[in-house]
């Protein structure tokens, strides 16, 4: 649900970043809070547990300079991607106008991947939204685990196993090391912008 | 539970009128902050004491979560919403309302105010600004 505020010439712009447990979600938020710490004049929000598991969620609100004259606010969230805290997720995405789906690359998430992308359609559906017409790209994370002798799933199991119908962008990536986190949230922008312009006509 | 606008637009001449509403009927000697706010977390008009004192992105985003959360502690327990949305600290309170089935507004205020007197503004504010959205979003 973009606001735009025709009085500050302001677009005001939600993007969650969803995915399984563990996967690297709150990685991704931490990263580019640290990169853009002197652009953020606020502080990233979180809400977690003892662990460092995200109980609710991260929240992370960034100016992005202008795209035609208006000044576009891109609040960056992301969901619990514990399975149990399906209630607070499906809050988190409400109004939501862009997603990030960040999915595991280790070999033994795979199955976790495939559920928590049927899992957000599931949640989607119950705002009469679907996949197909939010704005969305894949991020294959934790690639850097091939690198310390972890096996991982390879890219096209993964487009197959997730984005064989969306064909939505996809990028590999380390939110660790923050290879490829800056172009993941580029590409959502964008993708997001485009649609959001659409719309408007 | 359906959430059917995905994007929507308001004028300089409704969030001006917004403004003084907030400004007239609720922005009394003891509240603090006045914020209208939808339930994705975006804020749509806001009115401070002094400016920069607080983080209202935040607050925003906090308390559009936290209402979906207590609303759905209500549905839980076989409740449609709970009426009465506050948080009483020592020096600073908080009161929520909602505005229509998209927004909420947010007030934040001292010891000075009372939270019947705040109620009562609450509503008048609420019934006002409720009116300005329905006439240019359309009735919802
Ligand atoms: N090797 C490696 N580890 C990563 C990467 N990204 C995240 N991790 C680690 O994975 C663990 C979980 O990361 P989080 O960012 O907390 O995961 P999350 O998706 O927010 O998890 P939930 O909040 O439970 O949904 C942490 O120990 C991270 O350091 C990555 O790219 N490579
Ligand atoms: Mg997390």
């Amino acid at each position: 649900m973009a606001f735009i505020n025709l009085k500050t010439k302001e677009v005001q712009v939600k993007i969650v970043y969803y995915g399984p447990g563990r996967g690297g979600k709150t990685t991704n938020l931490e990263y580019l809070y640290n990169r853009l710490k002197d652009h953020i004049k606020t502080e990233m929000v979180t809400i977690k547990t003892q662990g460092d598991r995200t109980l609710f969620f991260d929240f992370l609100p960034m100016g992005l300079g202008e795209i035609k004259g208006y000044h576009i606010k891109i609040q960056l969230y992301t969901v619990p991607g514990q399975v149990k805290y399906n209630a607070t997720r499906k809050l988190v995405l409400m109004g939501v106008d862009g997603l990030v789906f960040v999915a595991d690359s280790a070999v033994d998430r795979r199955k976790q991947n495939i559920d928590s992308l049927a899992n957000l359609q599931e949640n989607l559906s119950a705002y009469g939204k679907n996949l197909f017409e939010v704005p969305m790209v894949f991020q294959y994370n934790k690639r850097d685990l091939a690198e310390k002798g972890i096996p991982v799933l390879p890219v096209e199991v993964m487009e197959a196993d997730l984005n064989h119908k969306l064909k939505a962008p996809a990028f590999e990536a380390s939110a660790l090391e923050g290879k490829n986190v800056i172009k993941t949230l580029k590409e959502i922008i964008f993708n997001t912008a485009l649609t959001l312009e659409h719309q408007l006509v | 539970m359906e959430d059917s606008i995905l994007i929507y637009a308001l004028g300089q001449e409704e969030l001006d009128a917004m403004n003084a509403i907030l400004k007239d009927t609720l922005f009394e000697d003891g509240v603090h902050c006045v914020c209208l706010i939808d339930m994705a977390g975006n804020i749509v008009v806001s009115l401070e004491r002094e400016e920069n004192t607080r983080d209202i992105h935040a607050l925003a985003a906090l308390s559009a979560g936290n209402f979906g959360a207590v609303n759905s502690m209500a549905k839980i327990i076989g409740e449609q919403e709970f009426s009465l949305l506050f948080h009483k600290g020592d020096n600073v309170s908080i009161h929520f309302s909602k505005v229509l089935e998209d927004f909420l507004l947010i007030t934040i205020f001292g010891q000075e105010i009372s939270l019947g007197f705040l109620r009562l503004k609450v509503a008048e504010a609420t019934d006002k600004i409720r009116e300005i959205l329905r006439a240019s979003l359309g009735s919802r």
